[in-house]
Formats: structure tokens, sequence, C-alpha cells
């Protein structure tokens, strides 16, 4: 066999060159994932030289190397946060006692899980958005989903180390594991539904990119608080990265309601339900882009779980995965008799209920992350009130076409009514994108690879990265 | 009162769809429609209301069903087969019904591997504890491999309890898996996915989705053409009537004494015989086969949840000897008929489910009495058996008595009562058909005692109020120990060590004790052990 030269290839931090163990497993995952990038990943772009950038330290300078590079050839490294040699458990029933650089063997199977979970979704979303490259609406664009890509690769590198690390064989096999479910795919599915949803065109995808990388980075938030050190380390440097992601959803968003916009005022509309006419100036009407909010936040929050759950209520006794923030709660960091205020299905209504705190976790984790994006939606409706555009985008409901929890399937609107005549079928046809609407924004997916031109419905960015103009050759689309 | 009469139109977690020779039963638990409170039925998980439906469709699979030789055992919820037992419903139930919980189950699981259809459980996501126990149950399991789905016995490493639905001895006694492997597999909190639990012989297909409809093709075996398949009989809700101290079937009635804590069982003897098997066919579920057996079942499953402190069930029969015996006589013509053979096999079940419950069991033969055929089982049911002697008949011996109902252990009520004596069976060939007194059943040994007129009244309430003074705990026991003789089956294992083990672990502070594992479970809070051995 070839020797890898590892720490050349794969930039770490984690002293890789003299870690045989950890060296032989990666030797043999290494290539099953460059199989699987070649595969999975963006199709058909794999010559073309990509300005992205790869974390070579973890220091601000090392995780923003800018360069030019072919994916496949994408120096995916393995990064922890600095470590602190004097931190302690931060909450749970270890509170206060050191954290652990080793695995302790009670809570091996619940951190597993842990992992492989988190680590499932990020090779999800590489495969979810592999076909977007075809319709990129301009090179910009077309280097950021790349960047997101390469980075989510780079995350599920993250968890395969933290696997093969710490976890023996079992940890080995899930690593494979990682690499042989598909997204969307009928015999070998990923684990979570909204990764096995389809992001078939722009517009979904910085809806993705917004909402269910805002879950991801909520998560990841959670595990940064973990006891178990590694894992901490691990995802605090992960989230560096994920800003990046959620950045490129907010602002495409963003630019996409300002060509809306701009086009509206242009042609004199005021009417933002003057549908055909707004489409026919070649961008996306506003109720529209209401309509993909609305399937792209409840689909998100289906990834928290049921409000009360047994699993995060352990995880978090346990010290392994803490709630958003948890350093900055003032609190007792134990649970064991504080109370949290949850929504529930009363009869026709919706009322709150003070439910023991440590079973509602994940409700906790969701409101927060709602909070997270309705702050996000505030800044996208000062775009349109500053065109003059009467017209707001909302977050719906949280009950609004859930397909877990506690609103699982119950006919509530986007305004938290719940409904006794109308279907929860009903209801999704009458709020979620239609047929129509699908079929019209694919109809504006035409690619743009011009140098500094961006497709009608998109408007150009007010600064690019790494300090670039707007015109800057952000991909060489053939080497 | 929890009521074990239910129907698949009123089924709220099961649907039984027949499709010709296939029929599914699909689990799609209603989370709120609970038998007690407190709790939800998440993720399929179950309680006694949804195992009371798996019980009756088990039931009407073999009887109005007969032309079914293939059940398909799935789930109707995305990535979850069934969660097992609910653990909020374990944690909040008290122990007497968590143990008769348990034990009824476990019945079901048994009736489903005695019913001559081929289950085939199609396990899509995760079967864990009970769930996967279901599927043990089942004659084949086929894993749906989407690379999450795992089977796992969870119950050690998450709740501090055993697999409660026989997991444990189905693993080694009935899938033959290694001892070390099945060890390591019981810890397993996340359990066995994909290959493994194949090489394992932890399920016998994995296979992608895309392939589960033609793998479920090549199990169904091809319509065979040589018997026709009878027809089946529609089974119609049992009519009772329950009031404070009585209850009342058509052929059982039943007096409750709670000062003394006796239910006195009479069970009414045939009244006519039908001309022909396929007369008794055309009388459905109104044949006194199938009709009084049903009624008994009722009335068992009934006393064990709803009427715990009546300790002791006084097994009487009423009605004419000669007809009982007639009756009996007939089947044992018929045996090779569909609808007998259904008919002493719901006898054989019932029969095994008074053996399995916790409660003495006191025989009474006197005036009027008709023990015959299914019947004259009670006597050897019976912890202990009182025939009047006064020179009146009251028992037939006949040879189904010998084969027909054979209890868990495999053996016949008379080969287990005469273990030690098997010469006592060669003599009963001679006896068939006769109608017997109380001096020559005695004399065979065939009862416990035959008190004359003057001593009767008396034996019989010093029996029944000295088993009303000893702990009940222990009458349990001892009566338990002492019924089940002789070999050990995989089902006498199961009861046994559900007995022994389940229902000692449940007494455990490790588990329920305020800081135990299956009190603490959901809260978040882990459990602290103790931690000396015992």
């Amino acid at each position: 066999m070839e020797l890898i030269d590892y720490d050349t290839q794969i930039p770490n931090n984690v002293a890789l060159a003299s870690d045989d163990r950890l060296k032989r497993a990666l030797e043999q995952w290494h290539p099953g994932y460059l199989n699987w990038w070649n595969q999975m990943g963006p199709n058909g772009f794999s010559e073309s030289e990509v300005y992205l950038r790869t974390a070579t330290g973890v220091d601000p300078k090392g995780w923003a190397q800018f360069q030019y590079v072919k994916m496949p050839e994408y120096r995916w490294g393995i990064f922890l946060a600095p470590g602190d040699p004097e931190r302690k458990i931060g909450f749970g029933e270890h509170a206060g006692e050191p954290v652990w650089q080793e695995v302790p063997g009670e809570y091996r199977a619940m951190l597993r899980r842990l992992l492989v979970v988190q680590g499932d979704t990020e090779p999800a979303s590489v495969e979810q958005q592999r076909h977007l490259g075809a319709t990129a609406p301009s090179l910009y664009d077309l280097r950021n989903l790349f960047q997101v890509n390469v980075e989510e690769g780079r995350h599920l590198w993250a968890m395969v180390y933290l696997l093969q690390r710490y976890f023996g064989r079992d940890g080995r096999e899930e690593a494979e594991a990682l690499l042989t479910r598909r997204s969307g795919d009928e015999d070998r599915p990923r684990m979570l539904g909204a990764f096995n949803e389809q992001t078939p065109d722009w517009l979904s995808f910085f809806m993705f990119t917004f909402f269910t990388d805002r879950d991801g980075k909520y998560q990841l938030e959670a595990l940064a608080q973990s006891g178990f050190d590694p894992l901490a380390r691990t995802t605090r440097f992960m989230l560096t990265e994920e800003a990046h992601h959620m950045f490129v959803g907010e602002s495409g968003i963003g630019r996409v309601i300002e060509a809306t916009t701009s086009a509206m005022v242009q042609a004199k509309i005021d009417d933002p339900f003057a549908v055909d006419r707004i489409r026919s100036l070649g961008v996306i009407d506003l109720p529209t882009l209401q309509r993909y909010l609305n399937f792209h936040f409840s689909v998100s929050l289906d990834l928290f779980g049921a409000e009360a759950s047994s699993n995060a209520a352990n995880a978090f006794a346990a010290g392994l995965k803490g709630r958003f923030n948890e350093h900055k709660i003032d609190d007792d960091h134990q649970l064991a008799s504080a109370t949290y205020p949850v929504l529930r299905l009363e009869g026709a209504n919706i009322v709150t209920r003070d439910e023991p705190a440590l079973t509602v976790l994940n409700a906790r984790l969701r409101d927060d992350y709602a909070n997270d994006c309705a702050n996000g939606v505030k800044r996208w409706n000062r775009i349109l009130e500053k065109a003059g555009i009467d017209y707001r985008l909302t977050l719906p409901h949280v009950g609004f076409h859930r397909q877990v929890g506690e609103f699982q399937m119950c006919p509530v609107d986007p305004e938290g009514v719940v409904h006794q005549a109308t279907s929860f079928e009903d209801l999704v046809a009458t709020y979620l994108p239609t047929q129509a609407d699908r079929e019209f924004v694919a109809s504006l997916m035409q690619p743009v690879y011009e140098r500094g031109s961006y497709a009608t419905w998109i408007a150009a960015p007010k600064v690019a990265i790494d300090n670039k103009p707007g015109d800057f050759e952000f991909v060489r689309l053939h080497g | 009162m929890i009521d074990f009469r239910t129907h698949p139109d009123r089924y709220h977690h099961w649907t039984l769809k027949v499709n010709e020779r296939v029929a599914e039963l699909i689990l799609n638990v209603d989370e709120h429609e609970t038998i007690g409170t407190g709790y939800q039925l998440k993720m399929n998980s179950y309680d006694l209301g949804v195992d009371i439906e798996l019980a009756d469709a088990i039931e009407r699979l073999r009887l109005t069903y007969p032309e079914v030789t293939t059940v398909l055992v799935r789930s109707a919820k995305d990535r979850v087969f069934c969660a097992g037992a609910n653990i909020g419903m374990l944690a909040g139930a008290t122990h007497q019904h968590k143990v008769n919980f348990c034990k009824f189950t476990n019945e079901t699981r048994l009736f489903m591997e005695d019913a001559p259809a081929n289950f085939v459980a199609i396990v899509e996501g995760t079967a864990a504890g009970g769930g996967y126990e279901l599927a043990l149950s089942c004659d084949i399991i086929v894993l749906v491999d989407d690379g999450s789905a795992t089977v796992s016995l969870p119950e050690v490493a998450l709740l501090a309890v055993l697999p409660g639905t026989g997991g444990l001895t189905r693993l080694t006694d009935k899938r033959k898996i290694r001892r070390d492997r099945a060890d390591y597999f019981c810890t397993l909190e996340e359990g066995i996915r994909g290959q493994r639990a194949l090489d394992w012989n932890l399920v016998d297909h994995v296979i992608p989705r895309s392939r589960l409809g033609s793998l479920l093709e090549s199990l169904v075996p091809e319509a065979s053409s040589s018997a026709p398949t009878p027809n089946g009989i529609n089974l119609n809700e049992l009519n009772r009537e329950v009031s404070a101290d009585a209850i009342e079937y058509p052929h059982v009635r039943v007096k409750l004494d709670r000062e003394l804590g006796v239910a006195r069982i009479t069970i009414l003897g045939p009244t006519a015989v039908p001309s022909s098997a396929e007369a008794l066919h055309g009388q459905e579920d109104a044949s006194w086969l199938i009709a009084t057996a049903r009624e008994l079942n009722d009335l068992i499953c009934h006393l064990r949840f709803n009427e715990p402190t009546l300790g002791t069930l006084e097994l009487m029969t009423r009605g004419d000897l000669a007809t009982a015996q007639h009756y009996s006589q007939s089947l044992e013509a018929w045996r090779d008929h569909w609808i007998v053979r259904e008919g002493l096999d719901l006898w054989r079940r019932t029969l095994a489910r008074l053996d399995l419950t916790s409660r003495s069991l006191i025989a009474t033969i006197a005036t009027d009495s008709c023990f015959a055929g299914p019947l004259a089982e009670l006597i050897w049911c019976a912890d202990r058996s009182f025939f009047l002697d006064n020179a009146m008949t009251g028992m037939v011996v006949n040879p189904m008595n010998l084969d027909a109902f054979p209890m868990m252990n495999g053996l016949s009520r008379l080969a287990s009562r005469f273990l030690g004596e098997p010469e006592r069976l060669g003599e009963l060939p001679a006896q068939f058909g006769v109608e017997l007194d109380a001096a020559t059943a005695d004399h065979l040994g065939l009862v416990t005692f035959t008190p004359d007129e003057f001593d009767w009244d008396d034996e019989v309430r010093l029996a029944l109020s000295a088993r009303n003074g000893f702990s009940p705990d222990a009458l349990t026991a001892m009566e338990a120990n002492l019924r089940f003789v002789g070999p050990e089956t995989m089902a006498t294992r199961i009861f046994g060590r559900l007995s022994a083990w389940q229902n000692w672990v449940f007494n455990r502070p490790n588990a329920v004790g305020p800081e135990g594992a299956l009190r603490r479970y959901g809260t978040g809070q882990m459990a602290n052990f103790q931690r000396e051995r015992i």
C-alpha cells in the first residue's frame, strides 16, 4: 500500500502522525471517503479550481487559508479547538468533576449514538446538494456551495475521527456505515427526515443553509458543552465553519428578496400578490418565498425530536449534551426541580404547560433555535421595509406541518390555529410550495457562469468573500 | 375494569388485513389510547390494551380465517417496528399488574407460535425489547436493512430489568444463539444491525427495502391443491353479566365469595349432541365446544386482572353426565375434522392459561357433576380435588385426556399426575368412557379426597378457608412449583424464569426503588445501584 503522508495530506492538530492506531483506522477509511466524495459529492466539477478556504490550524489565520483547489484534492483536516486543562464538566450529575478525555464506559452507547446521528447529517447535505452546481446563479454562489460542501465533508471527518479514535471496532463500523447510507435512498436512507428531502433548486439550498444548518448549529452548540472533552473541542471548531453556512443562507435569501423588490419597484408593482406579473420579471414572488420558508422551518423543527425526550434528559444528566449556552445560564445546571414552559395541544387549543425541565430539553433547544430564526427573518423584513413593499415574511407557528412530537400530523395552520374542519393535508397543500411554485422556481434555475454576472432572481452580494470583489473568478470551471 | 373482549372493528392499535392466504397484522399504536393513566404509548410501545387486541387477532386468525397460511407482522410507523412494553406504564404499574401483564403477553407470544399459520416479522427500523421479543415469537424474522434498523434487548442496560416476554430464553433455546454472543447482545443498549444480526442468527433475512416484495413472495408457500380449506367461523362478542358478586356467561356461572376469597365457578355441560361434525361446525361460535372454552378463557383473564384478591377458584361442573360423555365421544370420533381439532386446541390453550393462573385451584365433584372430555381436565388442573362419595357418578376419562390437552411441559395432565406411577396410565384405557364414582376414581388415583355426605361440607369448607389463611405469595410460588412436574420445555422455562427472576428483579430497589433504573428512566436522572450481589 502506498504510504500517505498524513500530516501533509490531512492537516491536523491531533498528532495524527504519531498515533498508529488512528492512522491505521483512517488508512482504511480514507479510500472509502474519497470514493464517496467522487460518487456523491458535487456532480461534474471535480476538475474545476475553486477558490476555497482550507483549515490548516485552529487560530483565526489558520482556518481561513484561501486558495484555488480542485475539490477531490481538498485537504480535509482534523481539528480540535484549543483545550483547557482545568476544564470541568458544566452540568448534569457529574457537574464540577474534571472533563473526560476518554469515553466513560457507562455512557459509551449514548455518546456513540450522539456522534452517529450528528455525523450522518454531514454527508447527507452534500448528497442532497450535489446537482446544484449545474444551475448556479453565479460563480460566487457556486463557490459558496462548494465551500459548504467541502466543510460538511470535513465535519464528517471530525465525527469519524472521534468514532475511530475513541470507540474501537464499533466506532470503525459506524464510520463505514456513515459512507454507505444515502440521502433519500429507499434502501439506506439517512437517519433524519429532513436529510432525505430533496434540495432541488437554489432557493431550497439557501433555505436549507439558513434553517437546517442552523439546527446543526444548535446541536453543535449543545455538544460543545459536553463533558467529553474531545467532542466539545471538535464541535467548537466546527461551529466556526457552520457560521459561514448560515451566512450563505441568510445572505442568499436576502439577495433573492433584493432582486424581487428592486424588480417590483422598477416595474412599479405595489401588490406583492400580483404573482404572475412579478414572476414575468424573472424574480421570485414573496408569497412563494413564504411557502418555501414554511416548509424548511417546519421540517427543520422536526430535527429537534419530540418535546419530551428521555434520550435528551439522559444525555444531559450524563453530562454529554448540554443546553444552548449552558455555561452562560445562571441556574444549578442539574434541573432536578426546574420546570420549562412547553406548548401542548389540549383539545382544540394550544396551551403552555410547565413541565420538568430535564425532560423537555428538546423543546428548549428548539425554542432557542426558533428565536434565532426569527431574528434572521427580521433582517429580511428590513429589506422589504426599505424597499417600501407592503409584505412581511413570518415564521409559521411551531405546530404547523409537523411530523414529529406534540403536533405530529395535527391540523395547525401557520398562525397557530388548530383546525377542526380542515385536514393536515389540506393545510399543507395551502401553505407549502405547490407543484406550480416549484416548477416556476425550477424554470429560473439557469446557470450563470460568467464572471461578475448574476441570475435575474438574485442580487449581487455587497461584499464577496476574502475581500474579493463580486466579479472575482471564484471558480475556474475548466481548470 | 379491564375488558378482554374486543373485535377488529374496534381495534385502536392493530389492523388485521386478510387477503386470501396471506394476512397482515399491522401495528400502529395510538399513543393516547392507554389502559392506565400517566403515560403515552410512543414509538409503537405497548400496554395490556395493545396485547389484548393482538391476542384477539391471533384467535380470529385460527378460527375465522383458517385459509391463512402466512401472517406478516409489521409496523405502520416510520422507522420503528415496536419499542416493547411501555416504560412509563411499567414504572407506574402495581407489581400485581406488571406480573399479570407479562404473563398475558407471554401467553400471547406462545399462542402465536402455536398457531398453524407461519408468522413473519418484518422489522423496518428498531425492534427493541418487547418489540424484538414480538419478532422472536414469529417463525421468521426479516430485517429490512436501511443501515439503521436494529434489533435489541436493552432491558439490562437501560432499565435494570430483564426482557419480560421470553426474549432471553428464545435467544438460546429457540434460535440457539451461543450464550457468549447472547450475553454481549443483551448488554447492548443500541442492539445489533445488518450483517452481524444475520451472522449471529438474531434474524433470518437481511435485505434492502427494494427487495422486500420479492422475498415475501418467496416466503408465502404455494396454495396446496389437495385439501380444501374449511370455512372459518365468526367469533361474536361474548355475552356476560358482571355484578358485584356474580358473573354469568351462557355456559359459565361464577359466584364471588369475597369473605372467603373464593370464586365458585360452575361450568354447564352440553345439553345436546350435534348429529355430525358438520352440524357442530354449522353451530359456529355457539357450539358448546367453542363457546364454553371462550367463556372460560375470558373469565380467567377477567379474574386475573380485575379480582386479584379472590385467591381460590373452586371448579365445578353441572349437567347431565351421559350427555357430556356422548358429546365427548363424538368429539373423539370427529377429531380429524377441522372444527373439532381447533375446538380442542382452544380448550388446550385455555386450560394451559388456567395452569398458569396464580390462584389456588380446587375441583369439587358432587351431585350433577359432568366432568367428561375437556371438563375432566379441570380435575387435574386443580391443586386438589374432592369427589363426593355418595355412589353417584360424576366423571369420565376419555382418550383425549391422554393426548389432546398437553400442559406446557409437553405432558398430558394425567401423565404429569402419574409421573411417579406410569403404570397408572396403563390402567386408564380400560376405563375409557366409563362413568366413574368416587370410590373408583379414588382407586384409580384420579382425585385427592372422597368425603361422604356427612363430611363433605366441612372438608370442602376447611380446605377453602385454610387456603385463605396462608400467604398468597407462598401459595403462588408453591403451586407453580408443584404444578409443572417433569420435563422442561421452552414454555415452562419462559414462565419459570419469568416468575423467579423477572418478578424478583421487579421487586428489587435497583429496578423499582426511588433511585432504581426503571423508576428513573426518562427523568434524566441516573440510577443509583446497590452494589452487592445477591
